[in-house]
Formats: structure tokens, C-alpha cells, sequence
């Protein structure tokens, strides 16, 4: 099935900057099974930026390819003036303190205090001293709402806390770019309201730019400033552009299905 | 006067100076700045007699490792007295100073006295115990009642356990098995040619490897290779609340997930321990060659000194070494906790325990035999 891409006029809520992700054509291809292929898009600086698309159309496969953790079949991307797959060492290692990921799950260290698991970006990239480490993972901490919780372990924190530790972690550095995975996927919705009022405000006062991957869609709304949308039957992008606009104007099937939560048959 | 406090060489470096009342910072203000400026900061402000004004009319840019610095230097964790700085830089200020406003970390548990930390690990201990305890009657219970009514236990599971825990066990028992044969053949030529006594070392070998040595190096590979498999394997499943769902669902999990197992150990060792004696009696026989004894001279000795009831006390030996392992190894993969390292301690407990154990059981069994004359 071949249907055109669809594309939105980007209102965007806050004044975008120059891209600081480009993706270009990429592809990627597991075997014979192709996941996706031709996606283009820019992020600019300072936007929340949304991924969206159904489970399997590979989101988070294009994550990990933003992030360098595998190579796509084809491609490239450019990150903060970096090109991603052609980087040595040096300029990789330099990329890696300028971006910040938050696993779907947290990924904290589970021997590890959640102030420790702030601290330890701090402790490998920077010459803080102890003091300074722990003073400014507090205040990461707190940013989140965890202060209380600093002294705790991974073990004894819920689902959503592990979440907000998660962000904390990747805000450790505060780099400019930070990567969210699925960072409202199997919360309350009191709890994910929360975590999207938190994305906001960083933004808005850190002007930290955001690559968000999330199919919720509340979450995407209230988020998003642009976003593309992945379909797996079309193996690419369906659509770009300012979520409520896709949600308003969107003629592919797949997009309004997707925004106004109908089934396809 | 102002006082210059940290140097300003480089581009737009980060900087620190005090006049006065007031600390002037410049520059970038991130992580290098918090790292280039926390000594500086930590000696001003403890020369300082009174409030510090943060005057930040320099700053470029703040991130929150810039604004620890600040609230650092200006000695207040509340709002610092502030001039001339651009509206993000007050923005992210603000937002640091919000946050670490927020509650304190909550204070750990205090440890516990000499006493009371005794009396908490006896009873934990006791705890563990009835629980081994309670673990082993289900699994009784859970065996007798197959017995009765053979239902739930999945054949196609048993043999799959056969073929992991023995099969492909076995070439590592026969390589371990030869090798001890060699080993224990050449260690004890020494002494015995001291006495004219090298034709029967394999007297010596074989009832050494019938009685002891086969089940008891069998039981060592089944231990590292399969109690830790099944105590990963289950405990995976327990952290991932597979077994949690399998009790939802009405189906016992000892019967389903234990028994097999169970099955399979008891089943598969005697084989390991004979295939092992086997291997070691072949490897003594070489060792035998080499020092001039004619094959047929190896096993007659073996012949006048092996008997069945040999044979049957190590096979039995070695499946009471199997039914316990794999009970450790199940046991401890169910008990898993629920973090991390949950699987890891439960591969490390399943195969410390397997091997204590086999040697207390060798210890039963060794008293057993004598009192029986065997």
C-alpha cells in the first residue's frame, strides 16, 4: 500500500532554533524484513520533538539508531554538527556527554543509590569535586521531585519514580539534547501528567531540545511541538508536523485512525 | 577592591571575583565552570561574614551544574540575593533553587546493635530453614500426588532436561573422566612402586572411582552446569512474574516447572557417574599400558576387586546427588528476589549449595555403607 506522507504546518508552541538532529533517508532492515525506509526529519533546537506510530513499527529501533547504538542499512544523521556514523572515537565519546537518554524501564543501577546513579555521569565526564557531584545530583533530584528519595535504590522506587530518576540521570551533564523512550508507557495518568508537565517545564526553562518516543497519545498533545509518525504497513513515515494539526486535518487513514484512537479495519 | 579569585586567560573562560559584598561571576557557568570554581567558591564564602550578592550581569550561559555553583557560593540554599542576571540564566536559577528546596533524602535504617544483629540473622536463618524445609514437603507432596495421578508434568520438559542436563554434559564427563583416570593412576604409581605394589593401582582406581570419586565429580559438573541453570533459568521467570502467573492460573508451579527437573537430575546423574567411572577407568588403563601392564592384567584386577554391590552404592549415591541438586537449584531459582542481581545470587546459591550437599549426603551414605558392611 502506497499512500503520500502526510504533512502538518508546524504552529510550534515555543520559537524553534536550527536542527541540532538531522535524520536523513534513513533505513533499516533486519534480514529480508525491512522496519522502515526513506525517513527524513529535522529537530530543531529547544522543541519536544515526538516519534509516534504503533507498536512494531520501530520507534524505538529508530532511537537507537539516533543514538548510535547500531547502524541503520542506510542513511545518515547528523547530531549538534556531528555526523553520527562517520565519527571517531574522540568526537563520539564528545557526542555522548551532549545528549542524554531515559530508558523505557529507567535502566538505574540497581547496587546504586538513585543520587549515585545521578552522580555517576558527573564522576566520569566532569572534574567535580565529591561535593559539588552531590550537591548538583540533588538538585537533578529534586528537579524530578525525588529529593526525598536520593538515599533509596532502584528496588525500592516504583515504576514512575524510575522514570523521573531516568531523566534525572540523563539531565546529569544538563546536555542540550536528551532522548526519552517511551516515558509515560505503563503509567497512571496522574503520574504521566506529571512527567509531561516535567518535560515542558525543562524545556521551557533549560531550553533543552527533546527526541520523545511515545505512542500515548495525551502524551503526545500535550508534549509534542512537531512530530513524524512511523507505520509499519508502510515501512516509513505517514506523517510530520504539529500533533494537534495531524489530530485536526489529517487525511491518511492510518494518522486519524491513530489520533482519534479508532480501530483499522 | 576587587579581588581576582580565579583567572580569566582563555575565550569567555568561567570567573569568579569578589568585591565587597558581591561575588561576580562571568563566562559559561555548566560543569567544567562547577568543577574549575567549586575551591575558589568554597573559601569565599567561608571568609565571608555576611550574605553574599551574586551579581551575574557576566554569566552567558547557566545550566543546573552552574547553578549548584552559585547557590554553593552564595551560601544559601533559599533564594540568593541576585542582580543583573538575563532571564534564562534567572530562569534556571529559579528552577535550582526550587529544587533544592525540595524535602531532604530520607535518612536509612540505623544499623542494628551486636545483639540485635545476631538475633536478626538467627531468626532469618530459621526463617531460610522453613522455608527449605516447607519447599522440600511440597515437593514431596507434589511428587506423591503424580505418582497417583501422572497429569502436568509435560514428557516433551523431562526430555528436554535429560538432553541439557545429560547429553550435553556429556562430553565434558568423559574429558573430566579420563583425565582423573590418568591423574589418579600416575599419583598413586608413586608411592606404590615404592612397595612393588603398581599392579594394583587399578584395585586402587577403580574402587575409588565406583564408590566416590565417579558420583562425586558428577555431581560437581551437574551442580556448575545444571543446578545454576535451573536456578537461573527459574529465577529469570520468577522476576519476570512468569511463575506468579502460572500460580493465577491454578497451575502449581512445583508440578509444572519443579518435577521435570527433578526427574531429570535424579535420572540423568547415575548415567554421568557411571559414564564418568568408565572413562576414568580407561584413562587409569592407559596410564596402566604405559607402565608396562597388559590391558588383560587391568581388568582382571578389576574383576577380582569390582563387584556389583560397587556399582549399585555409587548409581545410588549419585542419583541422591542428583534429586539434591536439582532440588537446590529449583529451590533457589524460585526464591529469587525481584532485582538485578536476584538471578545472579540465585546461580551462586544454587551451586554453593549443591556442592555442600553432595558432601554432606557423601558423608550419610558414607556411615550408611560402613554400618551396612557394603
Amino acid at each position: 500500500m502506497s499512500v503520500a506522507t502526510e504533512f502538518a504546518a508546524t504552529r510550534g508552541k515555543r520559537e524553534a532554533g536550527a536542527p541540532v538532529v538531522t535524520a536523513s533517508d534513513l533505513a533499516m532492515a533486519f534480514g529480508n524484513r525491512t522496519l522502515f525506509r526513506d525517513v527524513s526529519f529535522d529537530v530543531k533546537r529547544g522543541e519536544v520533538f515526538v516519534i509516534l506510530g504503533g507498536s512494531g513499527c520501530g520507534k524505538s529501533t529508530l532511537l537507537k539508531l539516533l543514538i548510535g547504538l547500531f547502524p541503520p542499512t542506510a542513511g545518515s544523521i547528523d547530531m549538534l554538527g556531528t555526523d553520527v556514523l562517520n565519527a571517531d572515537s574522540t568526537q563520539r565519546e564528545a557526542l555522548l556527554t551532549r545528549i542524554g537518554v531515559m530508558w523505557q524501564s529507567g535502566a538505574l543501577f540497581g547496587s546504586m543509590t538513585l543520587l549515585e546513579n545521578v552522580m555517576l555521569p558527573l564522576e566520569a565526564h566532569t572534574r567535580m569535586p565529591e561535593e559539588a557531584r552531590q550537591e548538583a545530583a540533588r538538585i537533578k533530584l529534586g528537579m524530578v521531585g525525588l529529593s526525598d528519595a536520593a538515599n533509596r535504590l532502584p528496588a525500592e522506587i516504583s515504576g514512575g519514580m524510575a522514570k523521573r530518576a531516568g531523566i534525572a540521570r540523563a539531565m546529569a551533564l544538563d546536555p542540550p539534547l536528551l532522548f526519552l523512550d517511551e516515558p509515560s508507557a505503563g503509567l497512571d495518568p496522574i503520574t504521566s501528567a506529571g512527567l509531561d508537565k516535567l518535560i515542558q517545564e525543562l524545556a521551557r526553562d533549560l531550553g533543552t531540545t527533546f527526541v520523545v518516543v511515545t505512542h500515548e497519545l495525551q502524551s503526545i498533545l500535550a508534549i509534542g511541538d512537531r512530530c513524524i509518525m512511523l507505520d509499519k504497513d508502510a515501512q516509513g513515515m505517514i506523517a510530520m508536523g504539529d500533533p494537534r494539526d495531524l489530530r485536526d486535518t489529517a487525511t491518511h487513514p492510518t494518522v486519524r485512525a491513530f489520533f482519534r484512537r479508532e480501530a483499522v479495519d | 577592591m576587587a579581588a581576582e579569585i580565579a583567572p580569566t586567560a582563555s575565550p569567555a573562560p568561567p570567573s569568579l571575583r569578589r568585591d565587597g559584598d558581591r561575588l561576580i561571576f562571568a563566562g559559561r557557568l555548566d560543569a567544567q565552570a562547577a568543577a574549575a570554581l567549586w575551591r575558589p567558591a568554597t573559601e569565599v564564602r567561608q571568609a565571608a561574614t555576611g550574605p553574599l550578592t551574586l551579581d551575574l550581569a557576566g554569566v552567558e550561559s547557566l545550566d543546573t551544574n552552574g547553578a549548584t555553583l552559585l547557590l554553593h557560593a552564595s551560601g544559601t540554599e533559599a533564594a540568593p540575593k541576585v542582580e543583573g542576571a538575563s532571564a534564562p540564566v534567572a530562569a534556571v536559577l529559579a528552577r535550582a533553587v526550587a529544587a533544592a528546596a525540595a524535602p531532604a533524602p530520607q535518612q536509612g535504617a540505623r544499623p542494628l546493635s551486636l545483639l540485635s544483629s545476631l538475633g536478626a540473622g538467627f531468626f532469618g536463618a530459621l526463617r531460610g530453614l522453613q522455608d527449605k524445609i516447607t519447599f522440600v514437603g511440597e515437593t514431596a507432596v507434589a511428587g506423591a500426588s503424580y505418582v497417583l495421578r501422572p497429569r502436568g508434568v509435560r514428557l516433551g520438559d523431562v526430555l528436554r532436561h535429560l538432553d541439557e542436563a545429560g547429553t550435553r554434559a556429556f562430553p565434558l564427563t568423559i574429558l573430566l573422566g579420563v583425565l582423573l583416570g590418568v591423574i589418579l593412576a600416575f599419583q598413586s604409581s608413586i608411592p606404590m612402586r615404592q612397595f612393588g605394589a603398581t599392579i594394583f593401582i587399578p584395585q586402587l582406581v577403580g574402587v575409588s572411582l565406583l564408590r566416590e570419586l565417579g558420583p562425586l565429580m558428577a555431581a560437581i559438573i551437574l551442580s556448575g552446569r545444571t543446578g545454576s541453570a535451573y536456578a537461573a533459568e527459574l529465577g529469570t521467570m520468577t522476576v519476570n512474574e512468569e511463575v506468579d502467573a502460572l500460580r493465577i492460573m491454578g497451575i502449581d508451579p512445583i508440578r509444572m516447572l519443579v518435577l521435570p527437573r527433578l526427574l531429570a537430575g535424579t535420572i540423568v546423574m547415575p548415567a554421568l557417574a557411571l559414564l564418568l567411572t568408565l572413562m576414568g577407568l580407561i584413562g587409569m588403563g592407559l596410564v596402566m599400558l604405559g607402565l608396562g601392564f597388559p590391558a588383560t592384567a587391568t581388568i582382571n584386577r578389576l574383576e577380582q576387586t569390582l563387584g556389583v554391590g560397587d556399582m549399585v552404592g555409587g548409581l545410588c549415591k549419585a542419583a541422591a546427588f542428583g534429586l539434591a541438586i536439582s532440588l537446590i537449584g529449583c529451590r533457589a531459582g524460585l526464591a529469587a528476589g525481584r532485582g538485578p542481581r536476584a538471578v545472579g545470587d540465585a546461580a551462586t546459591g544454587a551451586v554453593v549449595g549443591g556442592i555442600v550437599a553432595t558432601i554432606i549426603l557423601d558423608g550419610i551414605f558414607a556411615v550408611v555403607f560402613f554400618r551396612m558392611g557394603w
